[in-house]
């Protein structure tokens, strides 16, 4: 009862430690199924993967299918575009890193890490802004190409106001990564899988 | 409750055989009945009444809209459509609970500027107004989640949008989302718990509500002086005196209420909602409803996306420090010439707050036209950080600042001093000016 009486520890107090450690312990392990089964289930993680045709894609075309739940963007770049991209200096970046699902995550964001070599017409890329989850909109921005009164290349967030390149990177904005690149691959010239 | 030995006497013979088993009725006579109520309670402190049916008012519409809407991303748009259009007074139904909400918010956002005007936060009241503040959290997760309900295009990229933010968090924040998203997207896993969440959240609240009146009943009622209770004469029972301007209030607000149900139902929601929610598909123009604007204009006027998540946690988590951040001993604003001044200045910050989280960042403020880029203008944005700039300050250094340089007026004897003084001014002690 009283710790005055009985200063110094002894196994009664032992006890009671251990036992409410094992409660603990316990109540942790069987809170863990309440949490757990708030994470993706069997039927969401089945619909990983989906198979595209790009051939259809005229150059300059933009189109968006569904994977996951979420956009995924896949533009058909002009040759233009590429050469913005490709000039871009590396200290202009906000985010250095390349984001490609494919590569290591260290590697650098120049263009070439952005696509597949000798595909680099073809970005690819979540439609996912990295801010807050909104989609951007295409050909919009300070870091399209412009050509007379038309905006070729380059995303802007209807949100929150980020602002994207030819290449999907985070150039203006609260936005803190380029658009993510998901994992891909050519499975003959003109057709990907994605996941 | 709090050791008030009312003067409860079981009369029948049933009542005492009751009383001796459970004394409820002893406990209503004592904390509701006599409660001792300081007399000059004013019409804002009319309020607490008001959030109590606001709340019952939530909760059975909720109950009976539940029974004919489907948590499901496939049918949850149809069937609230159903609801207005099928349904047995549906459209009203729905329309008193949609607006139900922004009427709760109107009344607590009243009854939380009017303890920060009377220092209801100040000692021995900190619990009280902390569990007010936690109260107020549960209720902005609630309303969240309610809105993401009618699965349309508002609920959907609110939705999308808010819960990014805990993507914010380092290290923790993709897989937290994944967890809150139950996928990689918010979908039909997260409509499902959201839906759960929506119905449980509500009796959470009516707990806490519960522990925020026990409270109150321990430490009783500030009053527009801030002065204690001193003796008897002080207070009156809270009923009738205080259930009847209780209910005439009340019926006041249902009146505005009712107002908006049956003339101006949709004004404060958005006409987008009313488009079924599409993933591929962002709004061009997204905003959260009225009552979470001023917290969106303080996230998006930092311009970092961690630093605007804590920013915007920070300033109503700030609320709970209050009562340690305000230094000075006056509870009333009253009797505080300086910080009267200031608290107004707070209230016009907090609803220019509002505005400037209602446009797009970069367009003009209160105009629809985008501002030239690279260019000083002002814009929703530039409001928006000026105006959380001076949110931020006014907690952290206006108000501990006032609290040690300003000399307050002097104070009445007691709250009958005070009452006497405005009806009698002859007869009782007049604080010089």
């Amino acid at each position: 009862m009283s710790t005055a009486e009985h200063a110094e520890t002894n196994r009664r107090d032992f006890l009671y430690i251990a036992t409410g450690s094992v409660a603990a312990v316990g109540a942790a392990l069987a809170a863990w199924p309440f949490i757990n089964q708030m994470n993706p289930d069997a039927s969401v993680l089945a619909l990983a993967s989906v198979e595209i045709d790009l051939a259809p894609i005229a150059e300059g075309q933009e189109i968006t299918i569904k994977w996951r739940g979420n956009p995924v963007f896949i533009r058909h770049r002009l040759a233009a575009e590429i050469e913005a991209a490709g000039k871009v200096a590396m200290t202009d970046l906000k985010d250095p890193l390349a984001r490609n699902a494919n590569l290591p995550d260290a590697d650098p964001a120049t263009d070439a890490n952005r696509v597949v070599g000798g595909k680099e017409q073809y970005l690819v890329m979540m439609g996912v802004c990295t801010h807050l989850g909104c989609v951007p909109i295409g050909n919009e921005g300070e870091f399209a190409v412009v050509e007379g009164n038309t905006k070729h290349g380059g995303w802007f967030c209807p949100c929150h106001g980020s602002m994207y390149d030819t290449a999907g990177r985070i150039r203006k904005g609260p936005a803190p990564e380029n658009l993510h690149i998901p994992q891909y691959a050519y499975l003959s010239d003109s057709k990907i899988r994605i996941g | 409750m709090s050791g008030h030995a009312s003067n409860y006497q079981p009369k029948s013979a049933f009542a005492k055989w009751f009383h001796e088993r459970l004394p409820i009725m002893d406990m209503v006579q004592g904390q509701v009945l006599d409660f001792p109520t300081p007399k000059n309670l004013n019409y804002f402190y009319t309020f607490g009444g008001i959030l109590a049916v606001m709340l019952v008012i939530q909760i059975i519409t909720g109950v009976v809209l539940v029974m004919h809407y489907t948590p499901h991303v496939d049918m949850a748009f149809n069937s609230v459509e159903h609801i207005m259009r099928d349904v047995n007074s549906g459209w009203m139904l729905r329309y008193m609970h949609a607006n139900g909400a922004s009427m709760f918010f109107i009344a607590v956002y009243i009854h939380m500027f009017r303890g920060m005007y009377y220092g209801s936060y100040k000692a021995p009241r900190e619990v009280l107004w902390m569990i007010g503040v936690l109260i107020y959290l549960v209720m902005m997760a609630t309303a969240f989640m309610g809105y993401v309900l009618p699965w349309g295009q508002m609920s959907f990229w609110g939705a999308k949008v808010i819960t990014s933010l805990f993507s914010a968090i380092p290290f923790v924040g993709d897989s937290l989302t994944t967890l809150l998203w139950g996928g990689y997207s918010v979908d039909n896993p997260t409509l499902n718990r959201f839906f759960s969440l929506h119905y449980l959240l509500p009796f959470v609240i009516a707990a806490l509500v519960g522990l925020h009146i026990w409270a109150l009943h321990v430490v009783g009622n500030n009053n527009p002086t801030g002065v204690s209770v001193k003796s008897a004469q002080d207070t009156i029972p809270f009923s009738p005196y205080y259930t009847v301007k209780d209910a005439f209030a009340i019926v006041i607000f249902l009146m505005f209420y009712a107002a908006w149900v049956f003339f101006s139902p949709n004004y404060l929601g958005h006409a987008i909602n009313y488009q079924e929610a599409n993933p591929l598909v962002t709004p061009a123009h997204i905003v959260p409803e009225w009552y979470y604007l001023p917290f969106y204009a303080i996230l998006r006027a930092i311009p970092d996306k961690l630093g605007g998540v804590i920013a915007m946690f920070g300033s109503i988590l700030i609320l709970f420090a209050l009562p340690w951040l305000d230094t000075s001993k006056v509870r009333s604003g009253n009797y505080r010439p300086i910080f009267k001044q200031f608290f107004w200045l707070f209230v016009i910050n907090c609803i220019i707050l509002g505005f400037a989280g209602s446009g797009a960042p970069d367009n003009y403020f209160l105009s629809h036209e985008a501002a030239p880029p690279d260019q000083w203008a002002l814009t929703y944005k530039l409001v928006g950080q000026i105006c959380t700039a001076y949110y931020f300050a006014h907690f952290l250094v206006i108000l501990p600042l006032i609290g040690l340089l300003e000399t307050p007026k002097p104070l009445p004897a007691s709250i009958s001093d005070a009452v006497l003084a405005k009806s009698h001014p002859s007869t009782a002690h007049v604080p010089a000016e």
